[in-house]
């Protein structure tokens, strides 16, 4: 065997290990129950209520490196009666949270947008917190063909 | 060199809702990737984001792994006087970026 081959072989191995890492189950996958945790950690015990909030996603997404992102709050945005903070949550990234926004009523509207990446085909959770210290949560469920976060760069 | 842009509308009636659009350029590593061999890619990303309207903080970001490569954040504020906002973005390996805009509110 001569050291061109050698080196091939030893390259394919190492090649062979990096692929075995990849396709190593979905371990690294936040869970649902990760995403209750994080979710309690900002929420403490506070019961949370449906609806207010309003969360733009594509339902079907062809590339989820690039998701565009928007929420919006139903509120006045008074300076006693405004959203406090936005929250939003995946169940099947490697890590639960997203992205955490603190506003004030000077926002004037209670609306953000972003672009972020999904994992998998999973349930987005949404959570806005409002001035009297309510907790409010919408979710949208997304179809994620091409995932994001655990390719491999080649 | 990292570089952002940020979109605030130049003049504004005072008490108008505006949209002010950033983004910053940045790759936003995850650190739940590997290189060919298999090597961990140490985590790179902007992990806040924070815009002050004449020194007012007006809105703050936490970013966290699942924002997207050249991290885009919108959002609204009230244009109350005319004046400075400044946006600053900062996160893993000392990045910071500082961009200002400035508003004049008839």
């Amino acid at each position: 065997m001569t050291p061109s081959h050698m080196s091939t072989r030893r390259e394919f191995l190492l090649a062979a290990g990096a692929l075995a890492l990849t396709v190593r189950p979905s371990s690294s996958h936040a869970t649902t129950s990760m995403m209750q945790d994080a979710i309690r950690k900002v929420v403490g015990d506070a019961p949370i209520n449906r609806g207010k909030v309003k969360l733009d996603l594509p339902p079907l997404i062809d590339n989820g490196n690039v998701v565009p992102l928007s929420v919006s709050v139903d509120s006045p945005m008074t300076p006693t009666d405004y959203v406090k903070a936005i929250h939003v949550f995946n169940e099947k990234n490697p890590q639960p949270n997203i992205v955490s926004v603190q506003l004030g009523p000077r926002a004037g509207r209670a609306s953000i947008s972003t672009r972020i990446r999904l994992a998998d085909s999973q349930t987005v959770t949404a959570i806005a917190q409002l001035a009297d210290g309510s907790f409010w949560q919408t979710t949208q469920d997304v179809i994620v063909t091409i995932a994001a976060c655990a390719e491999e760069i080649s | 060199m990292a570089r952002a842009v940020v979109t605030v509308p130049p003049r504004a009636k005072r008490g108008e809702i505006i949209e002010i659009r950033t983004l910053v350029g940045h790759r936003m590593e995850t650190g739940f990737r590997h290189d060919s061999l298999g090597r961990p890619l140490a985590r790179d990303i902007v992990t806040q984001f924070v815009c002050t309207y004449n020194g007012t903080e007006i809105c703050r970001a936490e970013l966290f792994p699942a924002i997207s490569a050249n991290p885009l954040f919108t959002f609204t504020t009230i244009a109350v006087e005319s004046g400075t906002l400044e946006f600053k973005w900062t996160g893993d390996n000392n990045f910071a970026l500082n961009e200002t805009a400035s508003i004049t509110v008839e």
